[in-house]
């Protein structure tokens, strides 16, 4: 495998999708490749700054129109 | 990841508060970072999610629990936005027609001159590990993540929003996107690979 296909299989890879051997083969090359090695820790730390992506906090006004609307689906279904 | 329990859709249905203000807390954010991958409008994509929360309250009895609540909701607001976009999309121009690009073509993610001809790293990327938290998680860096989710192609935008930033599992987000298996990682690869590059271009 050269880099430019390692780089390819990544996402394949961190999702459990390649079969047995390519998954042997792909870890065989990222133990000795610098560059892929960087190459996917990066892809890492990328998915953990978009799981960091600030939440937006729900509007006061919002949530007290949803509790109503949930309290009228309530008081009509008893 | 945090996913609603089996338990948690019960209390709902019995009419528990505390357990729909959770929720909707909970979920208001990464609903409206959906909503936002069909709508540019902030408060076209606000009135999506509490329209999509008003329909679920509306459905709740008859929702029998086959995929998991978060599933559920969620699927919804992609329906509404959907036809939200639809509806505004009689706007769009020919010239953004024409630039509609097929999502599933396969292209190197890597640009290639960044390999030698032989296919090896012409120089090899940086170590990230080494930045603090702080940059690497800091305001600027959101704001260039956030910058390239949004530049992203629709279908490429909306998987990646669904898997990295509202964290649902793959196989829920292939059945909502009605996509199969490998589509929806070829979509995903691209869209991480785009998201990486901006990040990239910050942090060297």
């Amino acid at each position: 495998m050269k880099c430019r296909e390692v780089v390819e299989l990544m996402t394949d890879y961190l999702e459990g999708a390649l079969t047995a051997p390519d998954r042997e083969r792909f870890e065989q090359h990222i133990v000795g490749c610098d560059g892929c090695r960087a190459y996917l820790q990066q892809l890492r730390l990328t998915l953990r700054a978009m799981r960091s992506v600030e939440g937006v906090p729900i509007p006061d006004r919002v949530q007290t129109e949803l509790v109503r609307a949930f309290r009228n689906w309530r008081s009509a279904s008893r | 990841m945090v996913e609603s329990s089996g338990s948690e859709l019960e209390s709902l249905k019995r009419g528990d508060e505390a357990t729909f203000v959770s929720l909707i807390q909970r979920y208001h954010g990464p609903m409206l970072r959906l909503a936002m991958a069909y709508i540019r409008d902030h408060h076209i994509a606000e009135d999506v999610v509490q329209e999509a929360w008003l329909t679920a309250i509306r459905s709740l009895d008859r929702f029998e629990g086959r995929s998991s609540l978060k599933t559920w909701i969620f699927g919804i607001v992609i329906n509404l936005a959907r036809a939200r976009r639809r509806k505004e999309s009689r706007l769009l121009t020919f010239t953004a027609l024409l630039r509609r690009e097929d999502p599933d073509r396969r292209e190197p993610t890597v640009d290639p001159s960044r390999f030698t001809a032989a296919g090896d790293w012409r120089a090899v990327p940086h170590q990230w590990e080494n930045i603090p938290e702080e940059t690497l998680l800091g305001r600027e860096a959101m704001q260039r993540v956030q910058a390239a989710i949004e530049k992203l192609p629709p279908k490429h935008r909306e998987v990646i929003v669904l898997r990295d930033v509202a964290e649902l599992d793959a196989g829920p987000v292939s059945e909502l996107l009605g996509i199969s298996a490998e589509n929806q990682r070829v979509r995903l690869h691209r869209a991480r690979a785009a998201v990486r590059k901006a990040l990239e271009d910050y942090l060297g």
